[in-house]
């Protein structure tokens, strides 16, 4: 096969970037299009120009890692899949493929398609957790879990906080990870006791970096996991509830 | 140099107990006091970082990725290993123990790995509290299977993602103590050093990947999570950035290397389709339950495989083991592939794989149970290989995937410089010369969890009052001058050829003379070879742009630098290492029907290496196994 690249280049964060375009010839339909921009690279360096910086890590759609805007999609072209489980089998001899770094105010470039997506943990950090000092727990099964309970929070607990969903938004709005970390602890009974302060926590440090959620979906179909945007519905009903709760709660202590 | 295990006295049962009870404990007043580091948040550095936060410490962590989130314990799949006997099957904690030293081909240290499974309970506790969506029963309690060839059930899993689920739960353990204040966390700062003072471990040297900047830190104690070097092998299922570095620089240090050449390879993994080829991906060997694996009687057959009929077929397994079938150990499974495939009997488009058919059992189940069972990993193999396996087998061949070998550590998990601590996958382990299945998360946990914050108090008891030592001391100076010397050196080459064709190459070398098979010619044969490739790397690297920009060839060019010398020290070690033994095979040591053979009056040993300086010239040191609870046996899979 032979493609035609256009591919942001940026020195860093402060440097102004630019597309660059390449002719990439030589190149088979079984490689990945990690192992595409491989090839791309060892050519650059062989030809004196500095590789393209692009992030990847364990190349089996897990880590997160990767995140790719590959002609105006995030992760490209296939649903439910990574930048780096994408094949070249998914594209024609002779495409024009762009691409660019996931595009969000939040996430500003380091370097070429390498984004900071450290707001990502900034959310976790402000409730994603269930408290327990190490060794305090009870035995496991002393909790039992309704079975579908459990399959609902793990399809949501599936999230890999690559931060396509919020590329993908015309908003840049950081519902769909925010949701799925809530929703993965808030439907499970040993999340109950921190329920309400999670969520208003999370929500609130998520608007500290993002932009409104306006129902597009487009997160939805970008998340490599195919994670449902019902969870931000549940997300939604239970701020609200949080807000109501946590009001009684003060007025009790008042 | 003495080596000494430190194994508490008493019974195997008691020592830990024992040993909690004698080490020195810190007041928690005065744990605020401590500095301690962490480099590494897998499985082992989060949960060590996030304990020793709750406990009371300052910990600075460490981590060459954007989020502590991304260490590649992320991507196990197939579970995790309790001795809970929830199933009561049979269970318990002494036949975790001892499944798991007869699993390692007795080349583990006994009360450790007693702890290990004394400690599995808790895990399952933990992680199920802190919400790790755990499989379960209709009536909410936890599901088991059985795993890698255990004849109970005791392990726990989150679909195909166990290793993510236990990782996020560990990592938004961390993140908590990192809002709470007593975690600092580094984020894109690869350690590049480690800082020793009057013997001791005070700190290590560490690069900003984005700017380049080279900072100094200094703690009362430093560990070490950093996980496996299986990438010295170019194509492994390690995640591309896993390394060895940190463990080899403290290494050359004064950390003795124990047991390199225990490296582990999986049976299931997808073969290469081509050589740009990047990584390998494993397909959990859960899918040896159901799956039969066979290759055509006849070399050269090149007919699709629906079109061969079933009695030109060979289950070479079933056939050479009929009591186990396709269940039996990683090892031997991965050895009789490539057996077969080396007898021309390959099949796919490179002849290089062997065929894991559910044909039957996809007759017998039903196509809904099968895909409820292994439906994402059928997916993940039609997303690679563009093949459907509910239609066509799949094809698989054996891949690097996990490093028993890493630093010698004791039983509190401190390596032979006071004040560093491995954990985890970095130190070489509980497992012996083989581990099992499911028993790397365990591992990782238990280590991080439940015994290095326990035991690094009796280190850190020693030092109250004191502050770390400073930044400006000539130790630091010095390790940081010698850490700018390499990168300049690195840049400075200017050679021809890429750090990857370098990496390449050497993994190589190292697949063919010290991989499934290794024999005392072939290994001769690396010796000589790698270091004339390394030299070669040092003359032609090519290295473009900078230190003080994000370099992504620099770092890797730092990683594959370390690799030559580590493969060398692998080779040395198998060489030396005059029997087969668990992943170890040497063709001179097999019976008449090719099985691996033991010599244990010999070889029954910890052999730990110390760097001299000289990479050709190491110096061996061995720590006896004693084994007073398990019996020896040869294993029998028959």
């Amino acid at each position: 096969m032979r493609i035609t690249l256009e591919v942001w280049r940026q020195d860093n964060s402060a440097a102004p970037g630019a597309f660059k375009t390449y002719d990439v010839p030589d190149i088979t339909p079984d490689m990945s299009f990690l192992e595409m921009l491989d090839i791309v690279n060892d050519r650059l360096v062989e030809s004196g120009e500095e590789p393209i910086a692009f992030e990847h890590d364990c190349r089996e759609g897990i880590c997160g890692s990767c995140g790719l805007m590959i002609n105006g999609q995030a992760h490209g072209p296939q649903l439910g899949t990574a930048t780096c489980q994408l094949h070249m089998r998914k594209f024609r001899d002779g495409d024009h493929i762009v691409v660019e770094p996931w595009r969000a105010r939040a996430f500003p470039v380091l370097r070429d398609l390498v984004v900071d997506r450290s707001p990502l943990d900034r959310i976790i950090e402000a409730g994603g957790y269930i408290t327990v000092p190490t060794g305090s727990a009870p035995d496991a099964n002393l909790i039992p879990v309704p079975r579908d309970v459990a399959e609902t929070a793990m399809d949501a607990a599936a999230c890999i906080g690559c931060g396509a969903c919020i590329a993908a938004c015309p908003n840049s709005a950081a519902q769909l990870f925010t949701a799925a970390k809530l929703a993965h602890l808030n439907l499970l009974p040993q999340g109950q006791p921190e329920r309400w302060d999670r969520t208003v926590a999370m929500v609130e440090e998520m608007e500290q970096w993002f932009g409104a959620c306006t129902n597009h979906g487009e997160c939805e179909a970008a998340c490599p996991k195919s994670i449902s945007i019902d969870f931000i519905a549940m997300m939604n009903a239970d701020y609200v509830k949080a807000l109501r709760y946590n009001r009684r709660k003060a007025g009790q202590h008042a | 140099m003495q080596l000494e295990s430190k194994v508490p006295a008493g019974s195997i049962e008691e020592k830990w107990d024992n040993h909690r009870f004698d080490v020195r404990l810190v007041n928690p007043a005065n744990k605020r006091k401590y500095e301690i580091i962490v480099v590494g948040t897998g499985l082992a550095g989060a949960s060590a970082a996030a304990t020793l936060a709750q406990l009371g410490y300052n910990v600075n962590v460490f981590t060459y990725h954007d989020s502590a989130r991304r260490a590649h314990s992320i991507a196990a799949q197939g579970g995790i290993n309790a001795a809970k006997n929830y199933q009561n099957d049979g269970d318990s904690i002494y036949r975790l123990f001892y499944d798991t030293v007869k699993g390692g081909d007795y080349r583990s240290r006994e009360a450790n790995v007693y702890r290990l499974a004394q400690v599995s309970v808790e895990i399952i506790d933990q992680a199920t509290a802190q919400g790790v969506p755990f499989a379960r029963e209709y009536g909410g309690l936890l599901d088991n299977r059985s795993f890698g060839g255990a004849q109970v059930s005791r392990t726990f899993y989150a679909r195909g993602q166990t290793g993510q689920q236990l990782l996020l739960g560990a990592y938004q353990a961390l993140e908590q103590q990192v809002h709470r204040g007593p975690v600092q966390l580094h984020t894109r700062a690869e350690m590049l050093d480690l800082v020793v003072h009057d013997g001791r471990a005070v700190g290590i040297i560490a690069r900003d990947l984005v700017t380049g900047e080279i900072t100094r830190h200094s703690a009362h104690a430093v560990v070490l999570a950093t996980g496996g070097y299986s990438n010295v092998f170019f194509l492994s299922t390690n995640a591309k950035a896993s390394n060895a570095s940190a463990i080899w620089r403290a290494h050359r240090r004064g950390a003795l290397f124990a047991n390199p050449c225990f490296t582990q390879i999986h049976p299931t993994c997808i073969p290469p389709s081509d050589e740009f080829q990047s990584k390998l991906t494993l397909m959990s060997e859960s899918l040896r339950n159901d799956g039969r694996i066979w290759v055509p009687q006849e070399a050269g057959e090149r007919r699709p495989a629906n079109d061969i009929p079933a009695a030109e077929r060979d289950y070479f397994l079933e056939r050479r083991y009929p009591a186990f079938g396709n269940l039996v150990p990683r090892d031997v499974a991965s050895r009789t592939a490539k057996k077969v495939v080396d007898q021309n009997r390959g099949v796919g488009p490179l002849e290089n794989g062997v065929y894991l058919d559910f044909h039957d059992a996809i007759a017998r189940l039903g196509r809904d149970t099968i895909e409820a069972r292994y439906g994402n990993l059928f997916e993940i193999y039609e997303r690679i290989t563009d093949e459907d396996p509910y239609r066509v087998p799949m094809r698989i061949y054996p891949a690097p995937h996990y490093t028993m070998g890493g630093l010698w550590v004791d039983y509190n998990l401190e390596s032979t410089i006071p004040g560093l601590y491995v954990i985890g996958e970095a130190n070489f382990s509980d497992h012996g010369a083989n581990r099992l299945g499911a028993s790397a998360l365990m591992q990782g946990l238990a280590d991080g969890y439940f015994v290095l914050p326990y035991t690094i108090g009796d280190y850190l008891a020693d030092y109250l009052s004191t502050d770390p030592v400073g930044t400006d001391e000539p130790a630091f100076a010095d390790t940081e001058a010698e850490v700018r010397t390499q990168i300049d050196r690195l840049l400075s080459v200017k050679g021809t050829r890429t750090v990857d064709w370098f990496h390449r190459e050497l993994g190589k070398l190292v697949w063919d003379f010290c991989g499934m098979e290794r024999s005392a010619e072939g290994l001769e044969q690396a010796m000589s070879e790698i270091p004339s490739l390394k030299e070669e790397f040092w003359k032609d690297v090519r290295i473009l742009g900078s230190n003080e920009s994000l370099n992504q060839s620099l770092e890797k060019a730092g990683r594959v630098a370390d690799y030559f010398d580590l493969a060398e020290l692998m080779c040395r070690d198998a060489l030396h290492r005059d029997e087969s033994c668990g992943a170890h095979f040497r063709v001179e040591y097999q019976s008449g029907e090719g099985e691996a053979m033991r010599r244990d009056d010999d070889y029954s040993y910890v052999a730990a290496w110390e760097y001299t300086g000289d990479a050709a010239d190491p110096r061996l040191h061995r720590e006896e196994l004693d084994f007073e609870y398990v019996q020896l046996a040869q294993r029998s899979y028959k």
